[in-house]
């Protein structure tokens, strides 16, 4: 019997655009509901779907940014940040950053980048999003910048605490510490990967502190993920490669994908491990941690193929990893699966 | 994103335009039809190549391409083709310029879509250079345009990292979404599903710099594998193809690019279902596209006006009909466009007119009023 199998899709009303980790998740217990974003040129899709199948509700986000009337900027990203004492959507573009309620309902900031009058050879954008810890939210830029935003409890005042300057390229994702277990002490608190494939593992706080930098090897880390102390990085190459965070020891090496991976995601209380990439995969691993030995085993458990389609988002839809959902550039759905 | 894409989309698309011209010239030229229009003689057809070829890759407009800027609308990308192609002797109706238009952003789509790395996409762009510089081998006065473009090409791409080449194709993707055209010939190879969409196989070799999916190494403290392990990859993967030339000359080893149209199957670049949606220039757009325009000289436009009207694409009965309506009649039925190439603001208002032409369902007037022109770019003022 194959370990997952396929549900009825979400219709979305655009296709997915061909970016890195193209899909957010939201699960809101409470309610019953989950949301999704996909990114679509210029625009977030936002589904609102409910956990008994009977209700999706539809909302678009522009990336229009605030009284100013230039032609649109594409958008890079849009994911989630919960927070304890509140969720917020970010999306970030060409042009800036925004912060929603995480229903999209109102834009609660804004944040516009420093673009130069005439364009230069060197793009301008936003790219990586995370919450981190208690009250921040970090936003990577195209010149290797990392902004720290300090979140209040309520309300708009949000505001840029700290900008980091450690990444000389691009990045392209930015991963909390997702173990979950309250009270569990990680040393690390975040990892950044750029489009050389460097990692930074930092440790937050009024002043965010690099622990660690793990050169990459002139290959994009397109998707990084952090789970009790280990980082998970995947790259351009196809290849996924699991490093202890504070000391940079590598401990395992997949040849994953025989494309570019897309996507990276964990199930934090089971260690589960999605991967997603252009040559239409999508693979579920275990990773199992022996803190004797301080080392971390990977098992290969699940393949799923989406036929003709190269994959951009592929997350858990809970933090058991029962059921995971999956984006492709140009289709207009967003593809369930879940375990049998 | 990306600000570099345009000089690859042309160079991409031009060729694919050439590739496709070349083969209905050949196609026109084995017809029946021997009347004064249908015949088209091997110096003709190398005067038409070596015109748009001549245009395409002259210093100016080649330079206002290298230009970072962002990409353009398909709106724009047409108008500026269709001028590009109107730089020969020859001239296209407006229903053969959609159907070309068509036939190459599908090709250009399917060649980034399976590009095996992002930085392949030059390998393919120097496939369609490779066979423009066949087409106009004779001459050699464009030959060296093409040499010169091509090695420009080189200085500013090649120390690109992998990075920036995915970001580049990436915005590429986004030019491309949702477009599903189905083209005989990909249907024919089976390179594409009646559905429009493309396939995409899981076997094959791996790209070049990759390695086979399958393997999982685990490492001790020290840095030594300690065990290896195999997973089903769920594909038949095999190793990697050789790395292709990236200089002026040499084996680009991958296909993607190259001239897939043979001269004796004509039936090959018949599209079925136009996606068209509408698409409003912004005005910068149309500022950009006047620059563009400006430089592609006016010195090298036949001073003739007697060019040749041809019908690229008879697939329409509608069309056949009305051409042989209109055969031996002074005036064509199809308002013929003669897009003069000019430097100044007036140009921006004209483009806009021309370019409205291109919108769907309208009428393809004679005489454009200067109110409609005006119009239009009021529309765009308030995007």
């Amino acid at each position: 019997i194959s370990m997952y199998h396929k549900e009825k899709s979400i219709q979305v009303k655009n296709s997915a655009s061909a970016l890195y980790n193209n899909l957010g998740v939201l699960r809101i217990a409470p309610r019953h509901l989950t949301y999704f974003t996909v990114v679509h040129a210029n625009v977030v899709n936002m589904v609102s779907a409910s956990w008994d199948g009977l209700n999706y509700s539809h909302r678009q986000l522009q990336s229009k940014e605030p009284n100013v009337a230039t032609s649109t900027s594409l958008i890079m990203q849009a994911a989630f940040c919960p927070l304890p004492s509140r969720d917020l959507l970010v999306v970030t573009s060409q042009k800036g950053i925004q912060m929603y309620e995480s229903d999209g309902s109102i834009m609660v900031y804004w944040h516009a980048l420093d673009t130069p009058e005439t364009p230069t050879a060197q793009a301008v954008f936003a790219r990586g999003i995370s919450a981190v810890r208690e009250s921040y939210i970090c936003v990577g830029v195209s010149s290797g910048a990392i902004l720290v935003f300090d979140v209040p409890i309520k309300g708009s005042n949000i505001t840029l605490s700290e900008v980091l300057k450690e990444h000389k390229e691009s990045i392209t994702d930015i991963a909390p510490e997702c173990s979950g277990q309250p009270g569990m002490e990680c040393i690390a608190d975040l990892v950044s990967a750029d489009d050389g494939g460097n990692l930074c593992v930092w440790k937050s706080g009024e002043d965010f502190q690099l622990l660690n930098n793990i050169p990459g090897f002139d290959m994009s880390c397109s998707s990084v993920k952090l789970w009790k102390g280990t980082v998970v990085a995947g790259y351009g190459t196809g290849q996924i490669h699991l490093y202890e965070a504070v000391t940079g020891i590598l401990h395992a090496e997949i040849n994953a994908h025989a494309r570019w991976i897309y996507s990276l995601d964990i199930a934090p209380f089971s260690g589960l491990l999605l991967s997603a990439a252009e040559d239409s995969l999508v693979r579920v691993w275990h990773l199992t941690m022996t803190p004797e030995t301080n080392s971390v085993e990977v098992a290969h458990l699940h393949n799923e193929c989406v036929t003709d389609t190269q994959i951009c988002g592929a997350k858990f839809c809970d933090g058991d990893g029962y059921a995971f959902a999956v984006t492709g550039y140009d289709l207009s759905e967003i593809i369930r699966y879940t375990q049998s | 994103m990306s600000e570099r894409t345009l000089p690859l989309v042309f160079i991409n698309l031009g060729g694919e335009m050439l590739y496709i011209l070349d083969q209905r010239l050949h196609a026109l030229n084995t017809s029946d039809d021997n009347s004064e229009k249908g015949v088209w003689s091997e110096n003709d057809r190398k005067k038409v190549m070596n015109d748009i070829v001549g245009t395409m890759f002259g210093k100016d407009f080649m330079d206002e391409l290298l230009k970072p800027q962002q990409l353009y609308s398909h709106r724009t990308m047409k108008t500026v083709l269709t001028r590009l192609a109107h730089a020969s002797i020859m001239r296209l109706n407006p229903a053969s310029m959609d159907r070309l238009y068509e036939l190459m952003v599908m090709a250009f789509k399917y060649q980034v879509l399976l590009c095996p790395r992002p930085k392949d996409l030059l390998l393919i762009t120097y496939n369609h250079i490779d066979t423009i510089r066949e087409f106009v081998k004779d001459t050699p006065v464009v030959g060296n345009k093409v040499d010169e473009t091509h090695r420009k090409i080189i200085e500013i791409y090649s120390s690109l990292p992998e990075g920036e080449f995915q970001l580049l194709r990436q915005t590429l993707l986004i030019f491309f979404q949702d477009m599903h055209i189905r083209v005989s010939l990909f249907l024919k190879n089976q390179l594409q599903n009646p559905n429009g969409r493309f396939a995409l196989s899981t076997s094959g070799p791996v790209p070049y710099g990759m390695d086979v999916p399958g393997l999982i190494r685990t490492f001790d403290r020290k840095g030594r594998e300690v065990r290896r392990s195999e997973f089903p990859t769920g594909g038949s993967y095999t190793s990697p193809i050789r790395k292709g030339c990236f200089e002026l000359h040499g084996d680009r080893v991958i296909r993607l690019g190259m001239n897939m149209y043979t001269v004796n199957h004509p039936e090959e670049t018949h599209t079925s279902k136009t996606d068209d949606t509408p698409n409003l220039l912004a005005k910068e757009e149309l500022n950009l596209l006047a620059r563009l325009m400006g430089s592609m000289k006016a010195d090298d436009m036949p001073k003739t006006e007697t060019g040749f009207q041809i019908n690229l694409f008879t697939t329409d009965q509608e069309e056949e009909e009305e051409a042989e309506a209109s055969s031996g009649a002074e005036e064509p039925l199809f308002g013929v466009i003669n897009i003069q190439a000019m430097q100044d603001e007036q140009a921006a208002t004209q483009l806009a007119q021309i370019a409205g032409q291109f919108a769907e369902g309208e009428e393809q007037p004679e005489n454009l009023s200067s109110s409609k022109g005006d119009d239009l770019l009021a529309m765009m003022d308030d995007l």
